[in-house]
């Protein structure tokens, strides 16, 4: 039996008299990357604000992991299992790629926590922890080929380098649900094709569910299984890619936009 | 992977491990039998002074430099700790006037004091905090200067700490010791606190606030963690000061004396422990050079000089002095440079 990693049922949120996502209705397997497509100001971004805790919906429910989020805080979202990437990454500008990544380890709940008297006289078990960590951290930037830039300052890297290193922090959470929110926006499209293999072995190693938002057709045909379309707010369409390529509603909402944009980059 | 290499800083254990902070707190008893001596007076309060700066600086440093929440409150904290501390030993020591006779029982009382004070200061800091620490930037620093003015009124208000005129005859147990054996712990706390997992719960907030409490930080707890603690030192050094003086109004400690304390963090450097040390020596002395040209225009010239170093800074750098590197990392540079030079 697959287990379901996110369901909402009539997630709504309206800011004012603008209904921004209405009635949105969502499943997706554990295991698998669902592809969030729509036009610009669909609402896309809206839905990943209320599913991590930052907006909190008008109405409909969220159940992550079994787990009802509405309500919480977008920590308490975090602890439950899900992470997200930020459309403007938000990394910690100032702090080294190592930090960046340790600041998750720390709140992931698989690692124990310290008290204060523990830290102030350093005790072995702390020491113990720390090393295991920053360990974990270095293996896991391994994984985005990262590990030779740790203790440089994050805002100091490439920006293709800095929306790599957003997911690495997300995963650094212990989350099994990562949300990424257009991963490769800004990047070539050799940067990008490397980002899709890198997804991949993600989903493979950490046995993870990706939901991404992206505008980048070629990325979300070549790695989603499963694709839902937003429009003005609404979920206008889902189904695997080929069938999304020929929903004639999609065509006119999206597809056709994008095509020609596509054409003209 | 060595347990410590996370840590750049643990590279240079003598200074900072264990032994390292306990030989600082063996030379601080060296000096406090020997300064005594030879010292001049003068000299000697200028050097209290800078001592419990430093443990302003410091404290403060926490909130408003690795936690980017800008307090103008840190005088308020003082205020509480200090009344706090003078309160209970001018009470006890008025019943009990021979235990001043003997130094231990008067230090160990004064001790119990002074954490009582950290502790009133932190119970303050944590009411406090709680509500304020949902606003931001200006809107902070608006309430916690606000806290500060309403503990004064407050204390204004209490006969039970002598209202308007304050207490007096509190006995002047602060000494050379207890001024930097408590500098020594604030900084130890602070730099323990700032290099580890907590630490970066704070640095984290200072950072991205949203992108923390997405990393799943508890950005409100870190905050008002962070506040209580700096909060505890301050009252503190609140006591210290108190019981320097041996008179406080609530007067003693008004807003131009966070102002005093908030220059010290932003020269120094915000983030930095080594720049918030210098930089509370350095102003603990300018002021004293300041003196005698008030004397001379009969006009408190301070602040104005003050504002003009800080404008000086801003303009040419605005980081501070150290920014957000510490004096260590300057020992490490060279230790590097030494090794590659070695054959
Ligand atoms: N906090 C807010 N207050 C008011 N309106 C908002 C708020 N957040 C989003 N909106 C509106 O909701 C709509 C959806 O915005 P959203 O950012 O989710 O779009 P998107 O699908 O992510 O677009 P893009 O592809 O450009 O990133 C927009 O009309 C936006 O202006
Ligand atoms: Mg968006």
């Amino acid at each position: 039996m697959t287990q379901i990693a996110l369901k909402t049922e009539k997630l709504t949120i309206q800011f004012g008299g603008l209904k921004a996502v209405n009635e949105f209705d969502i499943e997706i397997k554990s295991g698998m990357i669902f592809g969030l497509i729509g036009p610009n100001g669909a609402g896309k971004t809206t839905v990943f604000n209320m599913l991590t805790g930052v907006y909190q919906p008008t109405s409909g429910s969220i159940i992550g992991f079994n787990k009802n989020l509405v309500g919480l805080k977008p920590f308490q979202i975090t602890h439950a299992g899900f992470a997200r990437t930020f459309q403007n990454i938000r990394l910690f500008k100032n702090l080294t790629v190592l930090q960046n990544l340790q600041v998750a380890m720390d709140q992931n709940p698989k690692h124990k926590k310290f008290g204060l008297l523990s830290t102030l006289i350093k005790t072995a078990k702390l020491l113990e922890s720390e090393g295991e960590k920053t360990a974990e951290c270095l293996s896991i930037l391994k994984i985005f080929n990262l590990d030779s830039r740790a203790e440089e300052i994050a805002s100091n890297l490439p920006y293709g380098d800095q929306r790599r290193l957003e997911i690495a922090r997300a995963i650094a959470t212990g989350s099994r649900l990562l949300l990424l929110d257009e991963p490769a926006a800004g990047m070539n499209s050799k940067e990008t094709a490397s980002l899709m293999h890198t997804i991949k072995d993600v989903r493979k190693i950490f046995d993870a569910t990706v939901l991404l938002i992206e505008h980048d057709m070629k990325l979300v045909m070549g790695i989603c299984e499963r694709i839902a379309v937003l429009d003005y707010g609404v979920k206008i369409a889902e189904g695997t890619p080929s069938e999304i390529q020929k929903n004639p509603r999609v065509i006119e909402a999206y597809l056709g936009k994008a095509a020609t944009n596509d054409q003209a980059r | 992977m060595s347990k410590e290499s996370q840590n750049k800083f643990a590279e240079i254990p003598g200074i900072l491990g264990m032994k390292g902070w306990l030989f600082a707190a063996a030379v601080i008893i060296f000096l406090h039998f020997t300064l005594q001596l030879g010292l001049n007076a003068y000299y000697f309060q200028i050097l209290m002074f800078a001592g419990i700066n430093i443990t302003l600086a410091v404290s403060l440093n926490l909130v408003n430099g690795f936690t980017g929440q800008f307090s103008m409150g840190h005088a308020g904290f003082m205020s509480v700790g200090g009344y706090m501390s003078s309160y209970l030993t001018t009470t006890y020591f008025a019943s009990n006037p021979d235990m001043l006779q003997n130094p231990i029982i008067s230090g160990v009382i004064f001790f119990f004091a002074l954490i009582a004070g950290g502790v009133a200061a932190t119970l303050a800091g944590y009411v406090v905090g709680l509500p304020s620490l949902r606003l931001r930037g200006d809107y902070l620093a608006i309430v916690t200067l606000g806290f500060g003015e309403i503990i004064r009124v407050l204390l204004l208000n209490m006969n039970i700490v002598g209202g308007a005129r304050g207490l007096s005859g509190i006995q002047p147990l602060t000494n050379f010791f207890w001024v930097f054996i408590f500098a020594l712990l604030t900084v130890f706390c602070v730099w323990r606190v700032v290099h580890s997992a907590k630490g970066r719960v704070l640095l984290a907030i200072r950072e991205d606030e949203i992108a923390g409490t997405s990393m799943g930080v508890n950005t409100t707890e870190g905050k008002v963690w962070a506040f209580s603690l700096g909060a505890f030192f301050a009252g503190i050094a609140g006591g210290l000061f108190a019981h320097y003086l041996t008179t406080l109004n609530p007067g003693t400690f008004d807003f131009n004396r966070s102002f005093e304390i908030i220059i010290m963090v932003v020269l120094g450097g915000m983030g930095s422990i080594s720049g918030s040390i210098v930089a509370a020596i350095f102003l603990t002395l300018l002021k004293e050079v300041l003196r005698p040209l008030q004397q001379i225009t009969g006009y408190d010239l301070r602040m104005i000089i003050y504002s003009l170093v800080l404008i000086g800074m801003m303009l040419t750098r605005p980081q501070g002095i150290f920014g957000t590197s510490e004096i260590t990392s300057l020992f490490n540079y060279f230790k590097k440079r030494l090794k590659r030079g070695a054959p």
